[in-house]
């Protein structure tokens, strides 16, 4: 148990961090309503069509400032080298590995729950007529982003193009998880709401979650170090 | 693979496909299919392309994992090599595949199953060359990890398209099962043709991607040794 022990330390420190100057948060919960606010303008929103419209909205703006965040995020452990001094530290690798992954996750869960009331709110979308499923569906997608995220933004920690090839290998990747997000998030917004719909795709990003995190731990040591 | 085999290889695909071609236009009987008619004559490479497609991927996907774990850069070189060989079968596959969507069901692109899992594939592939020549010095590691869970996610990718309903599903269902022996016959031939001539590509990048690291690894002594200046 050590393991987690050691994880909840580096997450701790990730999030004191963050807390302490705010940086990441401010920035990311504005560029995500800046999107939202985007899209308001961009699609002609007819009453009809926001039940189709809004969940590929909440979820590509989880995609875009997720991502953003990410790579801020890590470049805090590559300004004074400290990601080395975090991989040499007497921990295991796997609580470097989760501390981060927790660490993000956090904070794309922020944007997430800054996005949605947004989005509700501007567009008058019913998102939160069951909060619970909302935000299982909303925790499930934001540790899925940030287990493969936190896996190659650490990896490209030394790469000059990082912030050009982070999406570019992180897409790819995600297109189940966001399918699957706005498929579940399509089940709750539909006029008649479809729950065994919105079960099968909470139980698709529960068993992808767990796939992809025993993976991340299975290779992230033979990728982050040199 | 000795360098003998390789022109060997691809000498032998160049036969079978001048055998293919003439056998697809003169042996294999057309369908019955009003629509379809000539236009199914396509079938022979592009699912040939595609079965190429998915071996291709899977060596590059179980290479990858390997190198990882083991860091034997013999490993890397066929990750690379069937990667590499993987996208350019897969866009022959997303082109043909569009050339038959147009001709059965007179539209261009349309998300039915297989064209949908085979763009997703493709996406991967494309973002490992990416990353293969834009990343730098870590350039193997990243392209193994993309490839190991692109590998992964296929199950996933497959599950998603089979269930997501806002993609409207069209097309014909397994036709390679119920051909005709003579179209069978010369989809198979045409299938081997595509194997030898995938082997043919792989093999002879391998020799390129291990010529460039020895010469690397060359230049490198040679700095050490202070030969260049």
């Amino acid at each position: 148990m050590s393991v987690l022990r050691h994880a909840a330390r580096v997450a701790g420190k990730d999030l004191r961090i963050e807390l302490r100057s705010k940086e990441i948060l401010y920035t990311m919960a504005f560029f995500g309503a800046l999107i939202v606010i985007v899209y308001s303008f961009a699609f002609p929103i007819k009453p009809e069509l926001v039940r189709a419209a809004v969940p590929g909205m909440l979820w590509v703006a989880i995609a875009f400032a997720g991502t953003i965040g990410l790579g801020r995020a890590f470049d805090r452990e590559r300004e004074n080298d400290t990601m080395r001094a975090l991989l040499l530290a007497p921990i295991p690798r796997l609580s470097v590995f989760l501390g981060k992954m927790i660490g993000i996750a956090v904070l794309v869960l922020a944007v997430a729950l800054v996005c949605a009331p947004l989005l509700a709110l501007l567009l008058d979308a019913p998102l939160f007529a069951d909060p619970g499923p909302l935000l299982l569906v909303l925790v499930l997608g934001a540790i899925g982003f940030a287990n493969a995220g936190s896996v190659f933004a650490a990896t490209l920690l030394k790469v000059r193009s990082r912030d050009v090839l982070l999406p570019v290998i992180l897409y790819p990747i995600l297109i189940p998880l966001f399918v699957a997000g706005t498929s579940a998030t399509e089940a709750m917004l539909a006029v008649r709401p479809d729950p065994d719909k919105l079960w099968y795709w909470i139980g698709f990003l529960g068993i992808y979650d767990a796939v992809f995190l025993v993976l991340s731990l299975w290779v992230f040591e033979a990728l982050v170090i040199e | 693979m000795k360098s003998k085999g390789i022109p060997l290889l691809a000498g032998l695909a160049a036969v079978g496909f001048a055998v293919t071609v003439f056998l697809v236009f003169t042996y294999a009987p057309l369908v019955e299919d009003p629509v379809l008619m000539f236009n199914q004559k396509i079938f022979y490479y592009h699912v040939a392309h595609a079965f190429m497609l998915f071996l291709a991927t899977a060596v590059c996907g179980v290479c990858s994992l390997i190198y990882l774990k083991t860091r034997k850069p013999k490993w890397d070189d066929l990750a690379l090599a069937s990667a590499e060989v993987a996208a350019l079968f897969g866009a022959v596959v997303l082109a043909t595949g569009m050339i038959w969507a147009k001709a059965a069901w007179d539209i261009w692109w349309t998300w039915e199953k297989r064209l949908t899992m085979s763009l997703l594939l493709w996406l991967v592939l494309v973002g490992y060359v990416l990353v293969r020549r834009f990343a730098g010095a870590s350039a193997d590691r990243l392209a193994a990890g993309l490839a190991a869970f692109g590998t992964v996610g296929i199950p996933f990718i497959y599950f998603m398209v089979d269930a997501s309903d806002h993609h409207p599903k069209a097309g014909a269902q397994g036709v390679a099962a119920t051909l005709p022996p003579e179209m069978k016959l010369v989809f198979w031939l045409s299938v081997l043709t595509f194997l030898l001539w995938c082997c043919a590509l792989v093999a002879s990048r391998v020799q390129a991607a291990r010529a460039e690291r020895e010469l690397r690894e060359i230049r490198e002594k040679g700095l050490d040794a202070g030969l260049f200046t």
